[in-house]
This record gives structure tokens, sequence and C-alpha cells, in this order.
């Protein structure tokens, strides 16, 4: 009986505590600097695009909401022609960030991305791409691969080692 | 005598104002539950999440009124205007103020009791005519408990008839100038309290929805408005109980003269219909026979004590 009359008294007690709710529109908690969110396309130190468009994002993709077409320019830099992640299927597992060689592809602290027509979800790759490096600073894929030139290939220049043959077992 | 129009006035009034307050108390209820759970409820809808309640009703009213093809039709259609019907009559009774009263019947308890037996029909019918198991379970629990827990909501209400010895809710009011009843019939006014908890089905003593157990018991069929009339008809059975509590043991309109009397009731009611959500949000729901076993063996025992003591006294005083 009296524990009745206490479990009461304390429910009331409650009144005067902090609420639990955050209410979110207007206060918003703190995202860990490693949140998966939202994908972006960064760009090198040069403000060049990173990708390469080596389709291993799309393969790592357990959803299959990446596609892309690859394209080569002059200098054999390659690029994406086109690059489309399709949120509304993304499940923001990170694994194309994992996958990617070269930084481009990264998940970023923002998951705000609600919209009333599901063709909106859809990205291009203008809507990826932003203009800095992202999480991943001064890092320039080219600078550490090489690039091969008319009239040099990769490895040839002064102070450069052969490339390594990834085909090969020996040492 | 009064004239009327005066009463035809009032009787509007009493209408517009009970229905407004059953319907504030889904805000109301929500608000507060979630105050004592450290949340704070709905408070986006207009200023303080007060339209919710409109919300709510335009989705109940654009719901589909789904009438299932195995019920009894015209029952199914019926049982949810009871328990409406039943609690909305018991109102005429109260007396909200000296002057603000529909009707002041010389057998006005008799008839509140008569009227809150009318109720259960409504849980009965409407149970039996869902044609559903679970609805059956729910419709069973709730006659059994309602019948059984008006027992003791006579009795104690007996007390004080003596005390004042008239049925009118009115006089009863004016007897209690000197001292408010709920000091001489303490345990009068718990167990009546504790019966008008059973008696409104609420928690914890829902037993005839018990949502974890029968789905949502009495009402697992019914959808739309005619399941908002069941809310409404509950919600509108707690402030008869409020009202009739504060009637009965807490002098009424009585109170300091810096306010005026009708405020006086109403803010006492508020109090009880808070403590009604306090309850709610405390105390878990016993067993069936727990319930049952309760009634039975320790609130009848305790109310006929209350009842003989009570004699005993009026007539040594006499």
């Amino acid at each position: 009986m009296l524990s009745i009359l206490r479990s009461i008294w304390l429910t009331f007690l409650h009144l005067f505590r902090r609420k639990a709710t955050v209410q979110y529109p207007e206060d918003k908690i703190g995202l860990p600097a490693r949140w998966r969110g939202r994908i972006i396309l960064s760009r090198d130190p040069d403000g060049r695009e990173r990708c390469v468009a080596c389709y291993l994002c799309s393969v790592a993709c357990p959803v299959g909401c990446i596609a892309l077409q690859a394209t080569e320019d002059e200098h054999g830099r390659r690029s994406p022609l086109y690059f489309r992640i399709n949120f509304s299927r993304c499940i923001f597992c990170g694994f194309c960030e994992d996958a990617c060689p070269t930084y481009a592809l990264q998940l970023v602290p923002d998951f705000e991305m609600a919209e009333y027509g599901r063709q909106n979800m859809v990205y291009e790759k203008e809507d990826l791409l932003v203009d800095g490096e992202g999480k991943y600073r001064g890092y320039n894929f080219y600078r550490v691969s090489g690039l091969a030139i008319k009239g040099k290939d990769k490895g040839e220049a002064d102070g450069e080692l052969p490339p390594v043959d990834v085909k090969d077992l020996m040492p | 005598m009064r004239s009327p129009l005066a009463v035809i006035l009032i009787i509007v009034g009493v209408l517009a104002v009970m229905l407004s307050i059953a319907a504030a108390l889904v805000w109301l209820e929500r608000r507060l539950l979630a105050f004592w759970q450290e949340r704070y409820g709905p408070n986006r809808v207009g200023p303080f999440g007060l339209f919710q309640v409109v919300a709510d009703m335009i989705k109940l009213f654009f719901k589909e009124d789904w009438v299932p093809p195995f019920a009894d039709r015209m029952l199914f259609i019926a049982a949810p205007g009871i328990i409406i019907t039943a609690a909305l009559m018991t109102f005429v009774l109260v007396p909200f103020s000296p002057g603000i009263f529909v009707i002041d019947l010389n057998i006005g308890l008799l008839f509140f009791l008569a009227m809150s037996s009318l109720g259960v029909y409504s849980v009965v019918l409407g149970a039996w005519s869902s044609n559903n198991k679970y609805s059956l379970l729910g419709g069973l629990r709730g006659a059994a408990q309602m019948i059984s827990y008006e027992v003791f909501m006579g009795l104690s209400l007996m007390g004080v008839v003596m005390l004042a010895g008239t049925f009118s809710l009115r006089e009863i009011v004016l007897a209690q100038r000197k001292v408010w009843f709920v000091i001489p019939q303490f345990l009068g006014f718990v167990v009546f309290f504790i019966a008008g908890i059973a008696e409104t089905h609420r928690l914890p003593f829902d037993l005839p929805e018990a949502e974890n157990e029968l789905v949502a018991g009495y009402h697992s069929e019914y959808s739309g408005m005619k399941f908002g009339m069941f809310l409404v008809g509950e919600y509108l059975g707690m402030t008869l109980i409020s009202a009739l509590t504060v009637t009965l043991f807490f002098g009424g309109w009585l109170g300091p003269g810096f306010l005026p009397p009708v405020v006086w009731f109403f803010l006492k009611v508020a109090v009880f219909l808070a403590f009604f959500i306090l309850l709610r949000g405390s105390l878990p729901r016993p067993r069936y026979d727990q319930l049952m076993g309760f009634g039975w063996k320790v609130l009848l025992p305790l109310i006929l004590l209350n009842l003989m003591v009570t004699a005993a006294v009026v007539l040594w005083t006499r």
C-alpha cells in the first residue's frame, strides 16, 4: 500500500526533472566526426577531381546504388563522365569510402536529406562534387602513382622506381 | 424558480463545456503523461500543441469508418453512443455553482448510480457485437469489474448520504459548509475514488481493454469516429468521477471568497483529473483475479465497517 503511494509520488517528482527529449530541428546533438552520412566527391589539393573512375565503389556497394561511367582525357587522366548515387537506396555503410583508392569518395556528417519526390534522391556528379578536399587533406593520387605522359612512361623519370607488378607474387 | 430559457442556456453551456473538456483532456493527458516521463509531448501544433486535438479529430473523421461484416451491425453502431449518453446524462445532476445546475433531483445520487450502471452496456454490447474473441473477453471482464465495483461505489456514498441526510447533490454540498466530507468520510472517499477508476476503466484498472493482453479489448474492432466516441466517453467518465468526488467529498463550489464558486469547482476538478493521469503514469495494471480479490476481500469489508461506524456516530450525535 505504502509502496503504491510512494511510486505515485516518485512519478510526480519527475515533473521537475530535465527533459530527455532533444527538440530536433531547433536543438541538434553534435555528430561524431566519423559519422557516415551524405556521400561527397572531393577534389585534390590542385583543385582537380580526385575520382579516377575505377568502379571499385560501385562494385563494393552492397545495394548497388552507385552508377558511373569512366572517361579519359588526352593526358591519360581518368575521370567519371557521370557519377550517380541513388540515396533512396544507399544504406550509408561506408564500404565505398573504404574501397576508394584515391580518397575521392567520402561520407560526411550530414543526414538531413529528406525530399518530397523520390527522383530527387538521385544525386548526379554536380550534386556530389564539392570544392574542397573533405576529410583527407593533402593527398594527391597522381603525385603518388605517377602519370604516363608522351615520351615517358610511369617510373621512368629521375628518382622514380618502376611501378610494382601487381600480378606478380615474387618479392 | 428559474425561467425555461435560463435552463436551456445552462444545458447548452454544460454540454459545450463538458465536450470541450473531454477534448482538451486528450491533449492534457498526453502532455502531463509526457512530463512525468521526462518528455515534452505534443507541443508543435498551435500554442503549446493545443491544436493537436483538432488534428486528431480531423484524422479520426477522415478515417474509414469500418463495420466488420461479421459484427452485429445495429448494436455495433449503437454501443459507442451509449457510453457518451450515460456520462452526459449524469452531468445534469452536478451543481457547478449555487446557480449553475441543470436539475436538482432529490434522488440525485441514485440517478448517478443508475446512469453509471447503464454505461456498462456500452462496453458489453460493443464487445459482444464485435463478434471477436478478444473483444468478448474484454467485455466479460468489463461487465464483472464494473458491476462489482458498482457495489463498493454505492456503499461508499451511503456514508455521505447519512451525514448529509439527503440524496440531492446540491444539499450535500451545502451540508459541507462547516467541514468537507473528506475528513469524516476519508475511507469513503478512498473507496469511491478507487471504484470510480474501475468504473471508468482507466488505468491501472483498464482490464477491459488491457492492450498488452487483449489487443484493445472491447473496442478492438472499432475504428474512426466510433473509436473516438469510446475515447470521448472515457474522458467524460473521468471528468464525471472527478466532478462527483469534488461535489461529494471536497465541498463542491465552496471555497474562500476571492474566486467565484464556478472557478473553485473547476479548479478542484482539474486537480483530480491530473491525479487520474498521474495514476496512469505510475501504477501497473493488476492481474484480473487480483482486481476482483482486492474489491471483494479488501474494499467491501472496509466500506461496510466505514458504513457501520458512520451510522453509529450519526445515531450517537443525534
